[in-house]
């Protein structure tokens, strides 16, 4: 019963790792209908940022607030230099634009920082739970994703920017019409999934590892857990990557043992979207024909 | 001085200097050339991961690159330049196709030496070994380069992942007869090599106190759930064979379960700034590593003299190098071995000599850990194949008795 509960407590804390970026890309999939395949590596990437300014004296918390702040801002200008003038263009170049932005991130990374992996600091270190089922930065990850998740319903729900943003990613050419720059929209989406993917690496760290390769895995486990929970719901993708990482470790722990587990998961991923396409969460798509 | 000393003297030195000059003539002997090698130079070629996921271990090329820039200003080996031809294929196993191609056919190597990794090298093994050109001192530690009858051409320099799954196995046993044991390794051949020398070390008797065998995938976030399942399986030792950065989470995870077991990793994740670091030297005590090269952040080598003087050639010759990461030191360590290689083969520089005397190394080296040697045959592939056990204590690597 004890590794009963802690496979699965232990599931719930790596799903909320996958949970975190696959929120991430849900932010840039709701605003621009594609997957950002550089998501791992800016996060990374801004995780190395509030490295550096936490070596050089900031408070952690001040750290994060920089970081989140500078990830935004590079995550507009990203949109607006690279990606605005390819609106037009063939999906596949947009596409390429990611994998090129991939390696961009990931070799800088490596170049800037080295490739030694650092051991990040976590506010909660100090703090025990005082069980070895779960750690008290594995709690801490799953509280502030779920504050993350209630600040972005509350923004998109209940401002108008919001509202514009919903609507210059639903439709853009009406929203143009109703005087919404959906440009700037789009690039806004970006700024606030490069944010929300600052969170996550800055979250990520302590249990990875800081190291330019930190999101390579979790990519793979995030994308899985954005599709279960529906790639167009912030609150499916991290309902999905708890689901994952649950799934992934009772699998393992009981069904095939650990060498096929990640196999196991993503055929029940495929089962799942084979008989609800959309995701546990997300909406259908009606397209007037 | 009177004269019959100053004859003496005299003599001896004459004598001196024909001993000196005896065994260079007769190593440089008739000149015999294969592709690359001329009266003055030494061309060699090498694959490297300067860029790609493997990046990391790109320093490795740059500190041979720069020994044998030191060694050409010296006056290069038995009066030929040295020219190491080292190109990047970023960790691509198509890339190192068409790199050893070119480097093979129309830059005329010698022989490929010190190429980078377990995928790469495999991807040009036949090749290289249908065409007979020496694949010497493989980076990887597959039993795929150190097998005589499949690949006569390849070998490899490091103890390869069964080696180090035997040493392991012994240490365990050696330690605590009834142990009874939890085995963790990648998915893939390097892991599966590992676990069956593993096995061979415990013997066919002992296998059966293997309570828990697990595996991980090289893309996996976390090993958190193996080490949980390995605690619950009852083991009170651990093989923990993973890559660098899962070895800092499992000594990690199995400090904060609580699991306190004999755990027992390898070479490759013994790294103080790699692994423990980052872990934690609190939650690293007790820790025991087979190792075989002395490691620059170890303090224990802080006034080893050979280590002091590694460290000035690195400020002088590869001053960007990371002086506290042991691949710098391995690098140094493969590059020197090289070289003595080339020396001996004198004027005789065609691809079967030089394989010849490859296979036939015994020398000392001063960056392995006392005790060990640079030792290979025809049969035993793998320059380097024993390892000493250390255990963590404080800050640093204790070396344990045999």
């Amino acid at each position: 019963m004890d590794l009963f509960v802690s496979q699965v407590l232990s599931g719930v804390a790596s799903g909320a790792i996958y949970g975190c970026v696959g929120l991430a890309m849900v932010m840039i999939f709701t605003s621009t209908e594609k997957i950002n395949f550089a998501q791992g590596e800016m996060a990374t990437f801004s995780t190395y940022v509030a490295w550096t300014l936490m070596t050089v004296g900031l408070p952690y918390w001040a750290a994060f607030a920089a970081t989140v702040a500078i990830s935004f801002a590079a995550g507009v200008l990203i949109q607006r230099t690279l990606l605005a003038p390819l609106r037009d263009a063939p999906e596949m170049s947009q596409v390429i634009v990611f994998f090129g932005l991939f390696l961009v991130f990931n070799s800088a990374s490596g170049a800037i920082w080295g490739y030694l992996p650092f051991d990040f600091p976590s506010p909660v270190k100090a703090f025990s739970t005082g069980t070895t089922l779960i750690g008290a930065h594995q709690l801490f990850i799953i509280l502030v994703a779920v504050l993350m998740l209630t600040l972005l319903f509350l923004f998109f729900r209940y401002t108008s920017l919001g509202l514009c943003m919903r609507a210059a990613a639903q439709n853009p050419v009406s929203a143009s019409l109703m005087g919404v720059r959906v440009g700037w929209m789009l690039a806004l989406g970006w700024g606030l999934s490069a944010a929300v993917g600052a969170v996550a690496g800055i979250m990520v760290a302590p249990v990875v590892f800081l190291e330019p390769q930190m999101m390579v895995g979790v990519l793979l486990y995030a994308f899985a857990a954005a599709l279960v929970g529906g790639i167009d719901s912030p609150p499916g993708a991290f309902v999905g990557g708890i689901i994952v990482g649950v799934l992934e470790n009772l699998v393992g722990t009981y069904l095939v043992g650990t060498d096929l587990k990640l196999t196991v998961a993503l055929v029940l991923i495929i089962a799942v979207l084979i008989f609800k396409p959309t995701g546990l969460f997300g909406s259908r798509r009606v397209a007037r024909v | 001085m009177d004269c019959l000393k100053r004859k003496t003297a005299l003599a001896g030195a004459v004598l001196a200097v024909a001993l000196a000059a005896l065994p260079a003539t007769a190593q440089q002997g008739p000149k015999r050339y294969g592709p690359g090698a001329s009266d003055t130079e030494l061309k060699i070629g090498q694959t490297m991961s300067y860029s790609g996921a493997a990046a990391s271990y790109g320093t490795f090329g740059r500190v041979m690159t720069a020994y044998f820039k030191m060694i050409n200003e010296q006056g290069g080996i038995n009066g030929r330049k040295i020219s190491l031809m080292s190109v990047d294929d970023g960790f691509s196993p198509p890339k190192t196709v068409e790199m050893t191609r070119q480097l093979v056919e129309s830059d005329n190597v010698l022989f490929i030496c010190c190429s980078m990794g377990t995928g790469p090298n495999a991807s040009v093994q036949k090749y290289l070994n249908d065409r007979k050109v020496p694949q010497m001192f493989v980076l990887s530690g597959a039993t795929r380069f150190t097998d005589a009858k499949t690949a006569p051409w390849s070998m490899s320099f490091s103890p390869t992942y069964m080696d180090e799954g035997r040493e392991a196995a012994r240490y365990i046993i050696r330690t605590n007869p009834n142990a009874k044991i939890a085995l963790l390794y990648q998915n893939d051949d390097s892991g599966k090599d590992t676990a069956i020398g593993f096995k061979e070390g415990l013997g066919p008797d002992r296998v059966k106190q293997i309570v828990s065998e697990q595996t991980y995938e090289a893309t996996d976030a976390t090993i958190d759930s193996q080490i949980r399942q390995a605690k619950a399986a009852g083991a009170d030792a651990f093989f923990d064979n993973t890559a660098a950065k899962f070895t800092a989470q499992s000594i990690r995870i199995a400090h904060d379960i609580g699991w306190k077991a004999l755990h027992v990793t390898t070479t490759n994740s013994s790294s103080i700034a790699q692994v423990l670091e980052p872990a934690g030297f609190d939650k690293s005590q007790g820790l025991v590593a087979g190792k075989y090269i002395k490691e620059p952040t170890d303090s224990q080598w802080d006034n080893d003299p050979r280590m002091k003087q590694w460290r000035d050639w690195m400020t002088r010759y590869y001053p960007e190098g990371q002086k506290t990461d042991w691949w710098n030191v391995y690098g140094y360590m493969v590059a020197e071995t090289l070289a003595h290689v080339i020396r001996a083969a004198g004027n005789d520089l065609t691809r079967e000599n030089i394989m010849k005397l490859a296979l036939s190394l015994d020398v000392e080296s001063p960056y392995l850990l006392p005790g060990l040697k640079i030792q290979t045959s025809p049969t035993v592939r793998s320059a380097v194949n024993k390892l000493r056990y250390y255990r963590f204590e404080g800050k640093q690597w204790v070396l344990l008795k045999e």
